[in-house]
């Protein structure tokens, strides 16, 4: 099974590395060709006005949608979350526009108020250590979208279907969980395929 | 929850991968540095080409212009302290700059000691030309490096250098035993610790940005290709004759670094670059990353 990270620009090896510690293959993806080649992808952190612009100028707005569209699982943290989001608070346009969220940019404040935490994600069983950095949160979800974590009572981590999102930076902790969870995604997604 | 920890601000440099850093000296200049997808700014109230002409003491921006480009971009923004300038440091912290750079681009303020970075909440970033420098700097707190390079000159040799240097000490460092560890550390002058823990990784333990003479989408992509994590634009973009479509070349071919077609097509028609130095003309005296050690 292999699983692409969006490497247009962001924390890309960290994904690699803790997807590959469930098993499964991680693939840096540069080009939409490359999206026939795995069965999920995850879009990661970064700066979300920088990889919206450049997957808009290569064609990965419509491949992604179809990618989605097909059945196949998509993971976005933080900036990968406010990618996927249907809407971004403060009328900025959207960008995938996929998941039935509103998201909130900066909605911690700035980087000295960036911070980390235990939280309880629904679906693992332990805590998680959650790295916020200058992180989005989930303002408003659609009556599909589950709300997997919340943090002081604002929504953090939910998935709709075969889409997964959380405000946090999976990827730099050594805990693998979320990634198992998504790797589960992939995997029942593909069993359902046959 | 914890603010401030060493995950917290490496994590930050982390998100800043593959991307590029542009120096601002306006809210305007940040607008168009911000829609051609820039990752962060870095205010400065002079860029390096300028520092250079002007001659005299360069400091750390008025508040002013830090305080109106924070105002105008969503995306991170960093600003330069002098090196061991602890309370231009403090200052820029306080106005809610993101990511802070002590610079050897600004007059160093203390010839011998620089910042004790571990007590900020704000993360900074450092310029180091071998990997003495690169681990002192993480030891006293910085959570991202850079090449110093030669600013404000318009040429990547130097860039090159500190790059490839800090590459080959990091390789010779991996193959040592333990054993020779504890001299290597000895003679670079750094903790035993972090060059342990270089040997472990084969890498720095932090990001490593390329700086200091990038003039082209060329240069970027060459040290996107020399293994830097992502690039700092000094006076590069706007001194161009189009800055807007310089910045946004400059973003691809740091995107897609191996795909020389691309960087072909985004370097057609981008007007006269900078006119560069020869660095053999500049005294000692002259060069920006003679500063600090």
């Amino acid at each position: 099974m292999r699983i692409g990270v969006l490497a247009l620009q962001g924390a890309v090896t960290e994904h690699i590395v803790s997807i590959e510690k469930t098993g499964a293959q991680g693939m840096p993806i540069k080009r939409i060709e490359e999206l026939n080649e795995v069965e999920g992808l995850i879009i990661p952190g970064g700066e979300s006005t920088t990889i919206g612009k450049l997957m808009r100028k290569y064609g990965f707005i419509e491949a992604i949608r179809e990618f989605a569209g097909q059945g196949k699982p998509v993971f976005g943290t933080c900036a990968g979350m406010i990618v996927l989001a249907k809407q971004i608070a403060g009328g900025e346009p959207g960008h995938l526009e996929l998941m039935d969220i509103t998201v909130a940019r900066n909605a911690f404040g700035r980087q000295r108020e960036s911070f980390e935490c235990d939280l309880e994600v629904k679906g693992i069983a332990e805590p998680v250590r959650a790295v916020f950095i200058r992180a989005p949160l989930i303002q408003g979800v659609g009556p599909d979208v589950e709300v997997l974590t919340l943090y002081n009572d604002e929504i953090v981590t939910a998935r709709q279907g075969n889409l997964l999102v959380c405000s946090f930076h999976p990827e730099l902790t050594d805990d693998y969980r979320l990634h198992q969870y998504f790797a589960d995604m992939v995997e029942d997604s593909m069993a359902a395929d046959l | 929850m914890e603010t401030g920890t060493s995950r917290v601000k490496r994590g930050m440099a982390e998100m800043q991968k593959g991307g590029v850093i542009m120096d601002v000296m306006n809210a305007e200049q940040a607008k168009i540095a911000e829609a051609a997808g820039a990752v962060a700014v870095m205010a400065l109230e002079r860029v390096p080409s300028d520092i250079r002409a002007a001659g005299g003491v360069a400091r750390m921006a008025d508040p002013t212009i830090v305080e109106e480009v924070i105002k105008v971009v969503s995306i991170p923004v960093m600003a330069k302290a002098r090196i061991g300038h602890y309370v231009e440091a403090k200052v820029l912290e306080s106005l809610g700059v993101d990511y802070l750079d002590e610079s050897e681009v600004l007059t160093p303020a203390d010839e011998v000691f620089h910042i004790n970075k571990r007590e900020f909440t704000v993360p900074f970033v450092c310029g180091a030309k071998d990997l003495g420098e690169a681990l002192r700097r993480i030891n006293e707190g910085a959570s991202m490096i850079r090449t110093k390079g030669e600013p404000g000159t318009g040429n990547i040799v130097e860039a090159v250098r500190h790059m490839r240097h800090i590459n080959s000490q990091i390789r010779k460092v991996t193959g040592l035993s333990l054993d020779e560890l504890y001299n290597e550390a000895k003679t670079l002058g750094v903790p035993y610790e972090l060059l342990l823990e270089v040997h472990q990784l084969g890498k720095l333990p932090v990001v490593n940005f390329a700086a200091g003479g990038v003039a082209t989408p060329a240069d970027a992509a060459l040290m996107m290709h020399l293994g830097a994590d992502g690039v700092f634009v000094g006076s590069g973009i706007f001194k161009s004759d189009n800055p807007e479509k310089f910045a946004r070349a400059i973003v691809e071919a740091t995107t897609h670094f191996t795909d020389y077609k691309l960087i072909a097509e985004v370097s057609k028609n981008l007007g006269a670059p900078m006119k560069g130095i020869d660095i053999a003309t500049l005294t000692p005296a002259e060069r920006m990353s003679e500063r600090g050690r």
